[in-house]
């Protein structure tokens, strides 16, 4: 147990911002996963390496002497079409079948993304260099590195964009309507085929974005997709499927646990907590719903 | 018919049994060959440095063919490796470990890479007495089992960063300083932990920050904080390349300002190359660098080991690949110093190893570490945007002078 943190109001601060900015970045992956969850009914294991995917690509134009940041650009086109391919040739197979099957299929996808990323890219721990600078604040007692500010900025932007498309566009429409129910949604005349892979796309290209962001704010490393699929995980669980304002009030709070969680408990207890907090909220849940069972008798 | 197919069976399995027995018992010493065992990460997170160590191992096994080979009992042999990749997997290292020795029947083995697959092989070759060579093991803990025939030609984990320790005294006039320190949270980057624990201890220094990074963690934001608000004399950070590359990449953003920063695996990170001027003044452990002194007959001076990999592999050898070579001549000079293929004459053999290389001089401790070659540090320096690694300590090889304190973020360009 440490409490520098309360001895010093600036610590407080830096961690809050620090949290903030890095829960809105896990806020866009899991809404990702909220999204084809809620659709498909897939919980995609493969979420972090689809992440981890989408930075290498970024990390790939900027070893060409192109800017990383127009990586949340070009990642995302690329990945959506890598998620409509994965829809085709696994994800279709799977998607009306068992929760477990869908777990087991991702699985399989994580281990080949980590192999096939590794033999590309090499197992080198990479990073990509953005030169934005650092704000300060505070006579220079906080400081924010302009690279996140970027990224939490990017994530706020497309979460908005994707929240607009889904109520106005047709496709938007017709994702919402499979999402409710699938079978009166395909007598109406949707494609559900065509819908289930085009979330599946939005949400590799979501992912894009994020490890876009990734490789200039953090590092990357063909196998550490895994604490962002669990991140994910937990911040749906929280939150709920298909409400995006609760993803983004867990993601944030997420990060601002974590950051506090290192300050107070000290940093080897930071990820523990926060599996720690994932059990403590299913037993909630289950106490909740168990009560409610109860009432309905 | 039946009887035929019967007999056949029985033919065929007795060829295959009696070939079995044949092979592993004369498979040490194949005709002209010595086959040395290796499980290797091939594939998998380490497998980056798997290869500098697999190319280690083959540049020095063609050197020494190339050269002469081996001479036992007026008959001189040759080297020859069988390799299996063990994905990175400690398991998988064990299970190969056990199939290089009862299917292959090798009867010498070679290291794999880091110190976790080292630790889950050792307890085999214990187990069957074969004497292992190893060159990326440097974790204490491998040292302190009482192994008998494990022999690591690099120096333990712990001493990694204790002369960094030293040196921050130095500069502060010979009083203890205030040491702020991360580590990740495994086997080997907490050996090195255990090494600054016993500097302070010696030095009298006060240790004012712990962390131990969990290993799914790429983000020192909270870490850093802690260290700008402290103030430390030294901030020591060990996490691999991982923990170099994001140190780095924090501390540069978030502009913590301290007098030392000390770390490991900066060149396995490329540090220089990936972070430019950022990495400016770092101070890195290193086990070898190519401008040390020292000399053998087989590769000559480190410069020219480095300039003949670079021939060879194409790119500049990283220190993975200089101890690599280095257990094959350790091997070497045991089995014509044993002038026999007794495992327990080899074994006893490379116990009695005093020898130099072109990676530093080796002579094995009791626990099987090499006590005869100190760690050195260098100091990343730029000039412009060009980068490069300089030895600053211990001071007999030193190139460069040591820059300390480094320079605020404020005042740097």
């Amino acid at each position: 147990m440490d409490f520098l943190i309360f001895k010093a109001p600036m610590l407080m601060i830096q961690a809050s911002l620090d949290g903030i900015l890095l829960g809105i970045l896990f806020a866009l992956i899991a809404y990702g996963m909220a999204l084809q969850w809620g659709v498909m009914n897939i919980i995609n294991i493969a979420q972090g390496d689809l992440v981890i995917l989408g930075g290498y690509i970024a990390y790939t134009i900027y070893l060409w002497g192109i800017h990383p940041a127009w990586g949340v650009i070009i990642s995302p086109i690329i990945m959506f079409f890598v998620g409509w391919v994965l829809y085709k040739l696994v994800i279709n197979k799977v998607v009306d079948r068992d929760l477990f099957i869908s777990i087991l299929a991702t699985f399989g996808i994580a281990i080949v993304f980590q192999q096939l990323m590794n033999f590309i890219f090499g197992a080198d721990v990479v990073v990509a260099q953005s030169e934005y600078g650092t704000t300060m604040l505070f006579d220079n007692s906080v400081t924010l590195p302009n690279s996140k500010i970027f990224s939490a900025f990017i994530s706020v932007l497309y979460a908005i964009a994707l929240v607009i498309y889904m109520r106005k566009s047709k496709l938007g429409r017709a994702i919402r309507a499979t999402a409710q129910n699938a079978r009166a949604a395909k007598i109406l005349g949707v494609d559900t085929e065509k819908v289930y892979a085009a979330t599946f796309g939005i949400n590799a290209a979501l992912c894009g974005i994020a490890g876009a962001l990734i490789s200039i704010t953090l590092t990357l490393h063909p196998y550490v997709g895994l604490p962002y699929t669990v991140r994910s995980f937990m911040i749906v669980i929280v939150a709920g499927l298909g409400n995006l304002p609760a993803v983004a009030v867990s993601g944030m709070g997420l990060g601002l646990f974590e950051e506090f969680a290192d300050y107070i408990l000290g940093t080897e207890f930071r990820i523990g907590a926060v599996f720690l907090l994932l059990v403590l909220i299913l037993v909630y849940r289950r106490f909740k719903l168990s009560k409610k069972r109860e009432y309905l008798k | 018919m039946n009887k035929i197919a019967k007999l056949f069976v029985t033919f065929i399995s007795a060829i295959t049994l009696a070939l079995v027995s044949f092979t592993s018992s004369f498979a040490k010493v194949e005709g002209e060959y010595i086959v040395l065992g290796s499980a290797i990460s091939l594939t998998g997170k380490y497998s980056s440095n798997g290869v500098h160590t697999q190319n280690g191992y083959n540049m020095a096994v063609d050197r020494i063919n190339k050269m002469g080979g081996v001479e036992v009992q007026g008959k001189k042999y040759k080297f020859e490796i069988i390799y299996y990749d063990d994905e990175s997997n400690p398991k998988r290292a064990a299970q190969l470990a056990e199939r290089l020795i009862k299917q292959d029947g090798v009867h010498y083995m070679l290291g794999p890479y880091s110190s976790g697959l080292t630790k889950a092989i050792a307890p085999v070759t214990e187990k069957y007495k074969i004497p292992m060579v190893e060159a990326n093991g440097a974790s204490r803990s491998l040292f302190t089992k009482g192994y008998k025939y494990l022999f690591a030609v690099l120096s333990p984990a712990n001493q990694y960063l204790e002369v960094a320790i030293d040196l921050a005294v130095e500069k502060n006039g010979g009083k203890g300083v205030k040491i702020a320190q991360a580590f990740e949270q495994d086997a080997f980057s907490q050996d090195v932990r255990l090494g600054i624990l016993d500097a302070a201890k010696r030095t009298g220094s006060e240790i004012i920050i712990d962390d131990k990074l969990p290993k799914e963690l790429n983000d020192m934001a909270a870490t850093l904080a802690k260290v700008k608000a402290v103030k430390p004399d030294v901030l020591v950070v060990s996490g691999h390349t991982k923990g170099a590359l994001t140190a780095i990449r924090q501390i540069s953003e978030m502009k913590v300002d301290v007098p030392m920063l000390a770390m490991t695996h900066c060149d396995a990170a490329k540090l220089s190359k990936q972070h430019g001027k950022k990495s400016e003044f770092a101070l890195c452990a290193s086990q070898w660098h190519k401008n040390l002194s020292y000399k053998d007959k087989f590769f000559g001076s480190g410069k020219k080991y480095a300039k003949d990999f670079q021939k060879e592999f194409g790119y500049d050898p990283p220190y993975q690949s200089a101890e690599s070579s280095a257990a094959l001549l350790v091997f070497k000079d045991a089995f014509e110093r044993a002038n026999s293929f007794d495992r327990d004459a080899v074994r006893d053999a490379l116990v009695d190893t005093e020898m130099q290389t072109f990676y530093g001089n080796i002579k094995f401790g009791p626990g099987g570490q090499n006590v005869a070659k100190p760690m050195i540090l260098f100091q990343v320096r730029c000039k412009g945007d060009d980068c490069e690694n300089r030895v600053v300590a211990p001071t007999k090889w030193a190139s460069d002078k040591f820059y300390h304190p480094i320079p605020k973020w404020s005042e740097r360009s």
